[in-house]
C-alpha cells in the first residue's frame, strides 16, 4: 500500500529547488490566465498542493499566483473550488488582502471557501462576523437555489460553537433555536426530489408525492426523523438530518443549567410541563409510579407548547424527537447500515434526553418510563452494550431523584460487561471513560464499585496499552482499607489474568482435541477440572471471597509458557506503575496494622511471581522503594514485624535471589530497630538481629556464590556491615564482635582477589567502608550519635525549635540591619 | 465534532526511525484552537504547530496499532486491488485516549482503523457519539480505498488528495458527523461518485 513511489514523491516535494519552483509557479500562472481549465490545470494545482503541504515550513506564493488561485474559490467547477481552498489553506494570505469576513455576496460562500475562512480566522470577531453572515443567508434563503448548498451552514456554525460559544448573540441564538425547531419537528412528511417511479405508469396519480417510510418498510405515521427513508429528500428533510446531527452539541453549549434560576422559575416550568403531559393522550403500557405524570404519545402535539419561549420549545421538541427515535429503533431495519444507525441513534437520543433532564428536572418523570423500558428491552442483548452506557449515565444522574432501583444497571456495567466483553476495544474505552467522568458520583451511589476491581482489571489485563492511562486515573478510587490486600495480590497477578483471558477465549474457539499448536500445556491446564478453581479465582467478578489462593505457585508453574505471549508481556509492563499508585494511595487510607500486613505481603510475594524476564526485577524494585517509604513513615513497623523481617534477612539464599529487596530489608532493620523508634525494642531483639545478619555476612564473604548465582553487589555487603555497626552502636557489647570481623575482612582482602567479589574497585570500596566503620566504632559514644542520631537531628525544626531559633533570628536580624 | 482526519503509515518506513510515521493526508477542521488562546502567533507559526500536533497524533496511533497487532498475533492479510471489502473486513480498529494538552487543549479520542500498512484516524471531541464515528470512519476508509486505489502501489493518495477533500465535504462536512441512513448515504455517495468520475 505504501510504496517507494509515494516516499520519493514526498521527498521531491520537500526538496524542490527554488528555481524549479519559480518556473512551476509561472507555468501555473499562465495556465490560470486562460478561460478554460482542463486536466493539466487540475493536475498542476494538485502538485502545487503537494509541494505546499509536504513540508511543515510555510512557503509563500507569488502574489499574482495567489490572486488567481483565490479567484478560483468561486469557480463553478467544484474541483477547482476544492483545490484552491486546499492550496490557500497551506499558505498565509497576502498581506493587506486578508479574506474579508464581512462580505456581502453571501450566496457565493460555498462550502470550500467557507472552510478556508474558518481555517484562517484570526480572532473571535472574525468568527462572529462569519456566524452573522451565515445566519443571514439562512434567513434570507428562498426556495430557489441548489438543493443543499446551505446544508454546510449548520456544520460550520457547530464547529465555531465548539471553539467560541460567545460568537452568537442572544438574538442569533433565538433565531437558530426557532429554525432548529422547524427543521426537527416540522419537516415534510412526503418524499421529495422528483420521486417519479418512471416506467409505463406516469399518470397523474403517480405524480402525487408518496409518504415517507420507516426503516422496516411500513409507511411512516409521524414526523420525519433521521430514521425515515424515501426515494428522494426535500431540502427541509436534509436540514432535519443536519439539525439532529448538531442538536446534542447545541444543547450542551447553550442549555447548561443556569445558575440564576429561581425556585419560582422551576415551579413554573414544572407546572407547564405537567400541563403538557396531561394534554397528551395516554400510552397503554408502562405507566410510571409517580403520580400526576404519564407517558405521552409522541405524535400528539399540544397547543400549549407554543406558549414556551424558544429555548424551552427546542428542549420540548428535542425531547419528542428522541422519544420517537427510541420507538423507531425497535423496528427491524432491512439493511445492516440502518441497523447500525439505529444503535447510534439510541445512544444519541439517550444522551440528549439526559442533557435535557439535567437542564429541566421536571422532565425526568416523563422520561424515565421510556428509558426504563429501553433498558428492559436491551439489557439481555450484549450487542447493545454500548447503548447501555448512556442509559447508565442517565440512571446515575437521575435515578436518585426518581427513586428508581438501579441495581440491575450496575450489575450489568460492573458485572457482565467487563467479564464478557473485555475484548471489545470501544466498549472498554467508553466504560472506562464513564467511570472516570463519574468517579465521585459512583463512589457515593454505587457501593459495589470498590469491590468490582477484579472485573474491571480484566479490561486492563486484556488491552494494557490502551487502558493503562485510564487506570492511572481510576486506581486511587479503588484502593480502600477493606480490599487493599486483595487488590495488591490481584495487581501482582495481572499477567496471570491476562494469560487466563487469552486461554478463556482460545478454549471457547478451539475444539477440545486440537493437536499441537502453541499454548497447549496451559490450555490443557485451563481445561483440567482439578485446576479449574485456580483459574476461576482469577476470573472472579468481585472482591471479598479471599485475598489470594493457596496454590499460587502451582498456577505460576502451569502458566510458565505464557512468559513470551505479547499480551502478557505488555500487561506485565504496566504493573509497576500501578503498584506505585497503589502504594502512594494506600498510605492515606491504611492504619498501621494494614500497612504491616502489606509489608508481609511484599516479602511473601517477592518469591511468588509469574516468571517473566524483567518483571520480577521491576516488581522487586517497586517493593524496595515502598518498603523504605512505609518504614520511614511508620518506623515502629520494623519492630512490629521484626520476626518476619529477620526471617527474611537471615536467609542467605535471599542475598542471591532477591538482592534488591534484601538490601532494603537489611537497611530498614539497621535504621529502625532501635529504642528511639519503638520503645518495645529490647536488647535481646537487637542482639538476635545482629546475630542473624552477622551469620549471613560471614557466609557471603567467605565463599563463592552458589552455582548459577552472581557475586553480590558491593552494596549488599556494605549495607550489611553498616547495619551491624548501627546495631552495635545501640548495644555496645556487640562492638568488639563487629570490630573483629572488620579487621579480619581487611586482612583477608589484602591477599588479593576474593571468590565473592569479582571487581577490584568494588572490593576496595567495601574495604574502605569497613575501615570507616571500624574507626567510628572505636569511640562508641560518637558512633551512637552518628549511627543512631536522635530524632531532633534527623527532623530538624529550624525556627520552631527554641534552641535553634534564637541564633537563626539573630543572624537574620544582623543581615537585615547590615544593608551591605 | 471531529477535529481532524489523517491517513498515515502504520508499518515501518525505511527512511524513518523505528516508531515514526509518514502522514500522507491530513485535514484539520474548524478554526485553529490556538487562535483563541493568548498566544500571539503568526499564521506560519500556527501552521507549524498544527502540523506538529498532527504528527503527535499519528505517532501515538502508530504505536497503538503496533502494540495491538503484536498482542493479537493475527497475521496481516495482504489484499490486492479489487479486494477492498475484504481489506476492510480484516482491518483492525481501536481507540486511543489523547489526554488534554497532548496534543490538543482538551481531551480527545482518536479512533483508528488499520488497513495493512496504512492507518486511518479520526480525532473526536470527548462528547462525540463514538458509535457513529466508528461507522463514519469505516465508510470513509472504504471510499478512500476504492476511489484512490490504495491497495495498489500507486500514490494517488498524494496526487489526488482533492478527492479526499470532496469526500470529506460530503460525509464529514467541516468535521460534523452525520446520522445518515442508507438512503441519505446513497444520495451523497452518488454525488461523490460523480465528482470522482471527473
Amino acid at each position: 500500500m505504501y510504496s517507494h513511489g509515494s516516499e520519493s514523491l514526498i521527498k521531491q516535494a520537500r526538496e524542490i529547488q527554488e528555481s524549479e519552483l519559480q518556473k512551476f509557479y509561472s507555468r501555473l500562472v499562465k495556465l490560470l490566465q486562460g478561460k478554460d481549465f482542463g486536466h493539466e490545470t487540475v493536475d498542476s494545482l494538485q502538485r502545487l498542493h503537494l509541494i505546499l503541504s509536504a513540508s511543515k515550513y510555510t512557503r509563500t506564493l507569488p502574489p499574482e499566483l495567489q490572486k488567481r488561485v483565490q479567484s478560483l474559490l468561486s469557480s463553478p467547477a467544484e474541483q477547482l473550488q476544492v483545490l484552491s481552498s486546499a492550496v490557500l489553506r497551506e499558505t498565509p494570505p497576502l498581506s493587506g488582502q486578508e479574506l474579508n469576513y464581512n462580505q456581502e455576496n453571501v450566496s457565493q460562500l460555498n462550502s470550500h471557501a467557507a472552510a478556508l475562512l474558518l481555517s484562517q480566522a484570526g480572532s473571535r470577531a472574525d468568527l462572529s462576523s462569519l456566524c452573522a453572515q451565515l445566519l443571514r443567508s439562512l434567513e434570507s434563503r428562498s426556495s430557489e437555489g441548489p438543493s443543499h448548498s446551505l446544508t454546510h451552514t449548520l456544520p460550520i456554525l457547530n464547529t465555531i460553537l465548539t471553539h467560541s460559544p460567545q460568537c452568537l448573540t442572544e438574538d442569533q441564538e433565538t433565531l437558530l433555536s426557532k429554525k432548529l425547531v422547524d427543521w426537527l419537528r416540522y419537516a415534510s412528511i412526503t418524499q421529495g426530489g422528483g420521486a417519479s417511479s418512471g416506467g409505463f405508469f406516469t399518470g397523474p396519480r403517480s405524480r402525487q408525492p408518496a409518504p415517507i417510510a420507516e426503516l422496516d418498510g411500513t409507511v411512516s405515521g409521524d414526523f420525519f426523523t433521521v430514521l425515515c427513508v424515501g426515494q428522494g429528500f426535500t431540502d427541509d428533510q436534509w436540514m432535519n438530518v443536519y439539525s439532529f446531527s448538531m442538536l446534542r452539541h447545541w444543547l450542551l453549549t447553550y442549555h447548561s443549567v443556569s445558575n440564576d434560576s429561581t425556585t419560582a422559575d422551576t415551579a413554573n416550568r414544572l407546572q407547564l410541563s405537567l400541563s403538557l403531559s396531561h394534554s397528551h393522550s395516554f400510552s397503554n403500557d408502562d405507566r410510571s409510579e409517580i403520580d400526576g405524570s404519564v407517558v405521552s404519545m409522541v405524535s400528539a402535539t399540544s397547543s400549549s407548547s407554543r406558549l414556551l419561549p424558544p429555548k424551552e420549545r427546542l428542549r420540548e421538541k428535542a425531547f419528542q424527537y428522541c422519544q420517537r427515535l427510541i420507538e423507531q429503533s425497535d423496528r427491524k431495519a432491512h439493511k445492516r447500515i440502518d441497523a447500525d444507525l439505529q444503535k447510534a441513534c439510541l445512544v444519541e437520543a439517550v444522551c440528549i434526553l439526559d442533557c435535557v433532564c439535567v437542564e429541566d428536572a421536571s422532565l425526568v418523570y416523563r422520561t424515565f418510563p421510556c428509558i426504563k423500558a429501553l433498558f428492559g428491552r436491551l439489557s439481555s442483548d450484549l450487542s447493545f452494550a454500548r447503548v447501555m452506557l448512556p442509559i447508565a449515565q442517565f440512571y446515575l444522574n437521575h435515578g436518585e431523584m426518581a427513586a428508581v432501583d438501579c441495581e440491575s444497571v450496575w450489575n450489568l456495567v460492573f458485572g457482565r460487561f467487563p467479564a464478557e466483553l473485555f475484548n471489545d476495544h470501544f466498549l472498554a474505552h467508553e466504560l472506562l471513560r464513564f467511570l472516570r467522568l463519574n468517579l465521585e458520583s459512583l463512589q457515593l451511589r454505587v457501593p459495589q464499585y470498590t469491590h468490582s476491581f477484579p472485573n474491571l482489571l480484566k479490561l486492563l489485563a486484556w488491552d494494557s496499552p490502551a487502558a493503562v492511562d485510564d487506570f492511572v486515573d481510576l486506581l486511587p478510587s479503588l484502593v480502600t482499607a477493606g480490599t487493599a490486600v486483595e487488590l495488591l495480590h490481584t495487581l501482582l497477578d495481572l499477567p496471570c489474568l491476562s494469560a487466563t483471558l487469552v486461554l478463556q477465549l482460545r478454549s471457547a474457539c478451539l475444539p477440545i482435541s486440537e493437536p499441537g499448536g502453541r499454548g497447549l500445556l496451559s490450555l490443557d491446564a485451563f481445561r483440567n477440572p482439578s485446576f479449574r478453581g485456580l483459574f476461576l479465582f482469577l476470573l472472579r467478578v468481585e472482591a471479598g471471597s479471599g485475598d489470594t489462593i493457596d496454590r499460587l505457585g502451582t498456577l505460576h508453574e502451569l502458566l510458565a509458557e505464557v512468559a513470551d505471549w505479547p499480551r502478557v508481556v505488555q500487561c506485565a509492563q504496566t504493573v509497576p506503575v500501578l503498584l506505585h499508585i497503589f502504594f502512594n494511595t494506600v498510605t492515606t487510607v491504611a492504619d498501621e496494622k494494614l500497612l504491616a500486613h502489606l509489608v508481609l505481603v511484599m516479602l511473601e510475594r517477592s518469591s511468588l511471581l509469574l516468571i517473566i524476564p524483567k518483571y520480577i526485577k521491576e516488581i522487586h524494585r517497586v517493593f524496595s522503594c515502598h518498603l523504605l517509604r512505609l518504614c520511614k513513615l511508620h518506623p515502629s513497623l520494623v519492630v512490629d514485624q521484626s520476626h518476619e523481617l529477620l526471617e527474611f534477612a537471615g536467609a542467605t539464599a535471599n542475598v542471591y535471589s532477591k538482592e534488591e529487596i534484601y538490601t532494603h530489608v537489611v537497611w530498614v532493620l539497621g535504621e529502625y530497630l532501635s529504642v528511639s523508634c519503638d520503645s518495645r525494642c529490647s536488647v535481646r531483639l537487637i542482639t538476635s538481629c545482629f546475630e542473624a545478619l552477622e551469620a549471613v555476612l560471614f557466609e557471603v564473604t567467605s565463599s563463592a556464590p552458589p552455582p548459577g548465582a552472581v557475586c553480590p553487589a558491593p552494596r549488599v555487603v556494605t549495607t550489611l556491615m553498616s547495619a551491624l555497626a548501627k546495631l552495635a552502636s545501640r548495644s555496645h557489647d556487640l562492638i568488639p564482635r563487629v570490630s573483629l570481623f572488620l579487621s579480619k575482612l581487611r586482612t583477608v582482602t589484602r591477599g588479593g582477589s576474593v571468590a565473592w567479589c569479582s571487581d577490584e574497585e568494588d572490593l576496595v570500596a567495601i574495604v574502605t567502608r569497613g575501615e570507616e566503620l571500624w574507626s567510628l566504632l572505636k569511640a562508641p559514644g560518637v558512633a551512637q550519635s552518628v549511627l543512631t542520631p536522635p530524632p531532633h537531628v534527623t527532623t530538624p525544626q529550624w525556627h520552631r525549635d527554641i534552641n535553634v531559633a534564637m541564633p537563626l533570628r539573630l543572624r537574620a536580624l544582623t543581615n537585615l540591619t547590615h544593608s551591605q | 465534532m471531529v477535529r481532524c482526519f489523517l491517513i498515515h503509515t502504520v508499518c515501518p518506513v525505511s527512511a524513518l526511525g523505528a516508531g515514526e510515521t509518514r502522514v500522507l493526508y491530513s485535514r484539520l477542521f474548524g478554526p485553529d484552537e490556538g487562535m483563541l488562546s493568548d498566544q500571539e502567533l503568526s499564521l506560519e507559526e500556527r501552521r507549524v504547530l498544527q502540523k506538529e500536533k498532527i504528527a503527535v497524533v499519528a505517532r501515538q496511533v502508530r504505536s497503538a496499532v503496533a502494540l495491538s497487532r503484536e498482542a493479537s498475533g493475527r497475521p496481516l492479510v495482504e489484499t490486492v486491488p479489487g479486494e477492498e471489502a475484504l481489506a476492510l473486513q480484516e482491518a483492525d480498529g481501536g481507540v486511543v485516549r489523547l489526554r488534554a494538552g497532548d496534543p490538543f487543549s482538551e481531551e480527545m479520542s482518536a479512533l483508528w482503523l488499520g488497513v495493512q500498512s496504512l492507518g486511518f484516524t479520526l480525532v473526536c471531541e470527548p462528547h462525540e457519539n463514538l458509535l457513529l464515528a466508528e461507522g463514519t470512519l469505516r465508510n470513509l476508509t472504504r471510499h478512500c480505498l476504492e476511489h484512490l486505489h490504495m491497495l495498489g502501489q500507486g500514490s494517488e493518495v498524494l496526487l489526488r488528495s482533492n478527492r479526499i477533500d470532496a469526500l470529506l465535504s460530503r460525509l464529514l462536512p467541516h468535521g460534523q458527523l452525520l446520522f445518515l441512513n442508507h438512503r441519505f448515504g446513497q444520495s451523497l455517495e452518488k454525488e461523490v461518485a460523480a465528482y470522482m468520475a471527473k
